[in-house]
C-alpha cells in the first residue's frame, strides 16, 4: 500500500491527491473533500485557522491510515492532504483519497480515515466570527 | 528534573506561551502533570478534554515523565 500524508500551508491540490493514489490494481478512487463553510452552530463565520502539531498529527494519521488497511487489507493507497493556517470560506481544509480493487471498500475506507482523523489528529480549528473567535469544540 | 510542556490551541492560549517549563520537583507522571496544570491554569479544567502527548503519542495517566521526552497539552482536536 502506498501513503502519502501531508499537512501544509498551501492551498491544498485536490487533483494531485486523487492522482497520487491512482494505480492500475484499483478499480475505484474514492475521496472526501472538507471545505470552509459559511456558519457553524448558526454564526456566521468569516474565515477558520487551523494549527497544527505536525509531528504528532503525522504520526497519528499513519496509525489511522495502518488501522484502515489491517480493516481493509485491500487497500491499495491512500493520499491525506490537511490544511493548516489561514483559510477563507469555501478553502479546501482536506482531502482524504483512497483507492481499492472494487468501491464498496473504498466509500467504508474512505469515511473511516475522515472519522477516525477528527477524533486523534492533533489540527485544532479557531472559527473567527463578526464579533470573536473561538477554539472548535474546546469547551463542552 | 524539570520538564518542558508543548502547547497548542486553547491551551496555549490560556497559558499565555507556546511552551512553560516545570523546575525541579517536576511531575514525574501524566496524572500528576495535569493536576499541576489545572492547580497553575484552573481554566484549563473546565475544557471538555485535555490530553497528554508523550513522544506523540497520547498518553495513560501512570505514564512515567523524563526531560528527554517530548510532553504537550492536547486540548480537543478539531480537524478536518
Amino acid at each position: 500500500m502506498t501513503r502519502h500524508l501531508t499537512i501544509t500551508d498551501q492551498p491544498i491540490d485536490v487533483a494531485a491527491a486523487l492522482a497520487a493514489v491512482q494505480t492500475e490494481a484499483a478499480g475505484a478512487v474514492n475521496a472526501f473533500v472538507g471545505t470552509v463553510r459559511n456558519q457553524s452552530g448558526g454564526r456566521a463565520v468569516r474565515r477558520l485557522h487551523y494549527e497544527s502539531y505536525d509531528s504528532m498529527a503525522l504520526t497519528q494519521l499513519g496509525h489511522v491510515v495502518a488501522q484502515a488497511h489491517e480493516k481493509w487489507p485491500m487497500l491499495q493507497a491512500v493520499a491525506v492532504v490537511h490544511r493548516k493556517g489561514t483559510l477563507a470560506l469555501g478553502d479546501v481544509a482536506v482531502v482524504v483519497a483512497v483507492a481499492t480493487p472494487h468501491r464498496a471498500e473504498s466509500f467504508a475506507a474512505c469515511q473511516y480515515i475522515i472519522d477516525t482523523l477528527k477524533q486523534v489528529v492533533t489540527i485544532w480549528k479557531r472559527e473567527e466570527y463578526e464579533d470573536g473567535t473561538e477554539w472548535v469544540a474546546a469547551h463542552p | 528534573m524539570s520538564l518542558t510542556i508543548a502547547l497548542y490551541g486553547i491551551t496555549r492560549d490560556i497559558v499565555g506561551a507556546a511552551t512553560i517549563e516545570l523546575p525541579a520537583p517536576a511531575p514525574t507522571t501524566v496524572g500528576e502533570l495535569l493536576a499541576e496544570m489545572r492547580r497553575q491554569y484552573p481554566a484549563l479544567g473546565e475544557l471538555r478534554s485535555c490530553a497528554v502527548a508523550v513522544n506523540q503519542e497520547y498518553a495513560p495517566t501512570d505514564q512515567p515523565l523524563h526531560p528527554v521526552d517530548e510532553i504537550a497539552l492536547i486540548p480537543p482536536v478539531a480537524g478536518g
